[in-house]
């Protein structure tokens, strides 16, 4: 039907027979019209993505200086820096790992290596699919009702790390699983076949071997929780603080939040100083994820399978 | 195990600690649905007490004016159904758009932008986009749809199209990468232009895939907070009509976010938000539910035809 060389797709040879020809040419037509529709949609996705990093920069920019980044805020942060903000956005972050990542990856060694194919599992891994979707707002509720009442915390950095936690535990444990399950069965059998317990064979063979893998998905969880601001509304975040955090107790700024108050909440708010924030806030996140990244393709380049 | 004699003295304590470590790995794997169930426990134990203290007319009714006592959710269920419903209208179309771009038709170098574009997106914090909203959205509708005020339901819709996107283009793009090069073979051979195959193979072959995403993207739309708490203009007025979408209005989600920090634990606004954000679960759970009930249904007629 078609010449040999041309591309699948591409409009009938002229010679043809015309009356095909004729049907064909509608549907060649209707084709370009289609391709053409598909690729200003993908345009119009990506070009407002440019612009907003685009805009914030440039906007951004003129507001970072040593004094801002490393300042407190003065005059009812109308000027100043934006250090507590930042220093608790990293204890934020720093917290929420360090109860979500011990965690999100001895579930998903449980779900790799342990768990065998029964209703259990499944309820597990709907349980994750429910955990993932849960909207940020409702674990601010819950870290309000369970972190901050009943448990007595206040709104203090211990509470808001755990329900951010929370809320990042179903990213770490997906990524984790996927990328202990991409570590080939003969590894296990070799380790096994040479003596290894299973645990053993998770700790010198599978685990090391995903780690790249584990911590990619780490960064990514990590990062979402950096950039959230609904659920720690309620359980950490503190409106107004120009001092840094003295323990997990202390309510803290953070970045997110900070936006929002300084954009939302304070009349003449000068705009220089909310692009800065929104500037650092996006390179913090960011930040980690192009960390990600490169931890992702190098892993590619020097995997052993 | 005990091939090697000398090997047997430690193995007492290995076993110990093995059978330590298993325990507490096997304990981890059951913290989500431990979290699920306590998270549920949490939203009834203090939501529940407002069906006592709210008659249930006066819960459903049309009036949200908490500081007198009106505690009528409606206009927020509506508020978030006609933000929702005007952000799919932009992010379905153009999330299954540029993912069948990105699957079936963009070359090399074009896949290689597009997809870390999106992913950026989908990285950038929701009070970010808020933001720019307002700052930028907001005026710029306002001018160009003539209206009193730019915070709207429409720049909502917008901002929460964007905030959707990532997820349906992904995850939609993973189900069209997935359908078998032999299909669109197939169709090929017989004579179908690859626009045919696009809509006529590909596309319903990957349409359980297509259905996840966008109960997905609808997912992360209602369950969206700031962004739309910045932009909408957050007067609880009931959305029944068209031009409800350019008029302001307030979500479920924006109304804990704006009243919760304000509230005595124990009252009753405090109870009837806590109510709403039961209710804002039991919407996700659902959501989700179907998805994974979509994709497991198609997995067993796969593996039916298979078999």
């Amino acid at each position: 039907m078609r010449a040999p060389g041309r591309g699948r797709g591409d409009p009938p040879v002229a010679g043809q027979p015309a009356r095909y020809r004729a049907g064909a040419g509608r549907r060649f037509r209707v084709q370009r019209l289609g391709f053409a529709l598909l690729t200003l949609m993908a345009v119009g996705t990506v070009v407002p993505i440019v612009l907003v990093v685009a805009h914030v920069l440039i906007q951004g920019a003129p507001a970072i200086s040593w004094e801002f980044l490393s300042g407190l805020p003065r005059d009812g942060m109308r000027q100043g820096g934006i250090l507590p903000a930042i220093v608790g956005t990293f204890y934020l972050t720093l917290g929420t790992a360090v109860f979500s990542v011990p965690l999100g990856v001895a579930a998903a060694i449980y779900l790799s290596e342990y768990a065998h194919e029964n209703a259990w599992t499944r309820l597990i891994r709907v349980a994750i699919i429910n955990l993932a979707g849960i909207p940020s707002v409702v674990y601010g509720l819950f870290g309000l009702g369970l972190f901050v009442l009943f448990l007595r915390f206040g709104t203090s950095i211990l509470a808001a790390s755990l329900t951010l936690s929370i809320m990042t535990l179903p990213v770490i444990i997906s990524a984790s699983e996927e990328a202990l399950r991409a570590v080939p069965q003969a590894f296990r059998t070799v380790s096994v076949s040479l003596g290894g317990t299973r645990w053993q064979t998770i700790r010198r063979v599978v685990l090391p071997q995903a780690v790249p893998g584990i911590l990619t998905g780490v960064i990514l969880g990590l990062e979402r929780a950096a950039g959230e601001t609904a659920p720690i509304l309620f359980t950490g975040a503190a409106f107004f603080l120009p001092r840094l955090p003295h323990s997990p107790l202390d309510a803290t700024m953070a970045l997110p939040y900070h936006l929002f108050v300084i954009s939302t909440q304070v009349p003449e708010m000068p705009l220089r100083i909310q692009y800065g924030t929104a500037l650092v806030l996006i390179a913090f996140v960011l930040g980690m994820n192009l960390i990600a990244t490169i931890i992702r393709s190098r892993a590619r380049a020097r995997r052993q399978w | 195990m005990r091939a090697h004699p000398r090997a047997g003295a430690a193995e007492p304590l290995r076993n110990w600690q093995e059978a330590v470590l298993s325990r507490v790995i096997r304990l981890s794997g059951y913290s989500a649905i431990v979290f699920v169930g306590l998270i549920f426990l949490f939203l009834v134990r203090e939501g529940l007490p407002a069906l006592v203290e709210v008659p249930l007319a006066d819960l459903f009714s049309a009036r949200w004016y908490p500081i007198e006592g009106y505690f009528g959710v409606l206009p927020l269920i509506t508020g978030s159904l006609i933000v929702t419903v005007g952000a799919m209208a932009v992010a379905i179309p153009f999330g299954i758009g540029t993912a069948m771009f990105i699957s079936e038709i963009a070359p090399r170098w074009a896949r290689e932008v597009l997809k870390p574009m999106v992913e950026l997106l989908g990285g950038l914090p929701s009070v970010v986009l808020g933001f720019l909203g307002m700052l930028v959205l907001s005026p710029f509708l306002r001018q160009a749809l003539d209206l009193p005020t730019g915070l709207t339901a429409l720049a909502g819709s917008l901002l929460l199209a964007g905030i959707a996107l990532p997820t349906i283009v992904s995850i939609a793009e993973d189900a069209l990468d997935a359908v078998p090069k032999s299909y669109r073979e197939g169709a090929l051979a017989l004579g179908a232009t690859r626009w045919q195959t696009m809509w006529g193979v590909t596309l319903p072959a990957a349409r359980s895939g297509v259905l996840t995403a966008v109960m997905l993207g609808i997912g992360r739309a209602i369950g969206e907070t700031m962004a739309v708490m910045m932009v909408t203009g957050n007067a609880p007025v009931l959305a029944v009509r068209l031009a409800s979408i350019v008029a302001p209005a307030r979500t479920m989600t924006a109304t804990i976010a704006a009243e919760m920090g304000e509230v005595a634990s124990g009252s009753t606004h405090y109870h009837v938000l806590f109510f709403i954000g039961m209710v804002l679960f039991l919407i996700s759970l659902a959501v989700n539910v179907a998805a994974s009930a979509v994709v497991f249904r198609q997995r067993t007629r796969a593996e039916r035809v298979l078999s």
